[in-house]
């Protein structure tokens, strides 16, 4: 787990977050997590492949999901299920793209793989290696938004730079 | 955002006419509430490119927000072939990823705009007005905004 891959994730939930719901949100928790993820709502991952490799997943509460559906796809669309995955799925797929933004343009080059509903109760990106991950907790004016990023340089990266530099 | 938008006209002296494309339903609506805020009406939506391209050669719209990441065809490219055959049309690529190398590979294929995921009723305006007076839209501004957060 390297801390300078996961602060442009910090950066971007913080600045999607606070201008989607007009307000600002807070870092209430933050905390290395070696066990399986516990989903707490409504849930969406991306997964990213490539120099860097990993997973993020994004969990609204389930008030809290439909809450910032209410405010972004308004009132009346704020009530149906679909539209409150569909809004965690969008949220997923900003945060990710701004804070994937700042690392392609340090040079880093990957893909990254539309957001999918994590619908499991427990566990992490299918497909993903990384067993270590960064828990946060964001207090918003909606409620929390939790945000698991598990992402480190991709083995091959890691190989042809020891090759490089000795 | 300036006042009486809702009389934003096309040259014609028509409401101006929107075309959305994004596959993700959540955004098309954000971005159609954001615009009947601005004025003008959303003529149609599409969720992959390929439609885009359809529903542009049908509808006309006098500007087309695409996303950049979608099934089936990609927004660049259906920008591309879209402009291709309608040199006139106003594509703004709406992307969640606004890096260099994007940016610059829309605005070569001929997009008029890139603005990243979130916009606001403020910018998207912005570029609206810049477009409908036919004017090159700021467009170096968003993309130091999409460096920002």
């Amino acid at each position: 787990m390297r801390l300078e891959l996961i602060q442009p994730f910090i950066n971007a939930a913080d600045g999607v977050l606070g201008q989607m719901l007009h307000s600002p949100a807070e870092v209430r928790e933050v905390a290395m997590q070696e066990d399986v993820y516990r989903r707490k709502g409504v849930a969406a991952s991306v997964v990213i492949r490539g120099d860097l490799e990993g997973c993020i997943i994004f969990d609204l509460e389930p008030e809290a999901a439909l809450r910032v559906a209410e405010v972004l796809a308004g009132a009346e669309a704020g009530s149906s299920e679909q539209i409150a995955r569909e809004t965690v799925c969008e949220l997923a797929n900003m945060v990710v793209g701004n804070a994937v933004t700042l690392l392609n343009n340090q040079g880093f080059r990957f893909k990254v793989f539309p957001p999918v509903l994590h619908t499991a109760d427990d566990g992490g990106c299918a497909g993903t290696s990384q067993s270590e991950a960064l828990a946060l907790c964001f207090e918003t004016s909606c409620g929390r938004v939790h945000m698991n990023i598990a992402l480190d340089y991709s083995r091959r990266e890691t190989a042809e730079a020891a090759t490089v530099r000795p | 955002m300036r006042e009486n938008e809702s009389a934003l006209r096309n040259r014609d002296g028509q409401p101006v006419r929107y075309l959305v494309v994004d596959d993700s339903v959540f955004a098309r609506k954000n971005l159609g509430r954001m615009l009947q805020m601005i004025g003008g009406e959303v003529a149609g939506e599409a969720g992959h490119g390929l439609e885009a391209i359809q529903q542009y050669d049908r509808l006309r719209p006098d500007i087309v927000f695409m996303d950049v990441t979608m099934p089936e065809m990609e927004g660049i490219e259906a920008a591309e072939r879209i402009i291709r055959h309608h040199p006139e049309a106003q594509i703004v690529m709406v992307a969640s990823v606004g890096d260099h190398e994007n940016v610059s590979e829309a605005l070569r294929k001929g997009v008029r705009h890139f603005l990243q995921k979130p916009t606001n009723p403020e910018l998207l305006s912005e570029v609206i007005h810049h477009l409908l007076r036919g004017e090159e839209a700021p467009a170096r501004a968003t993309v130091e905004k999409a460096g920002a957060l």
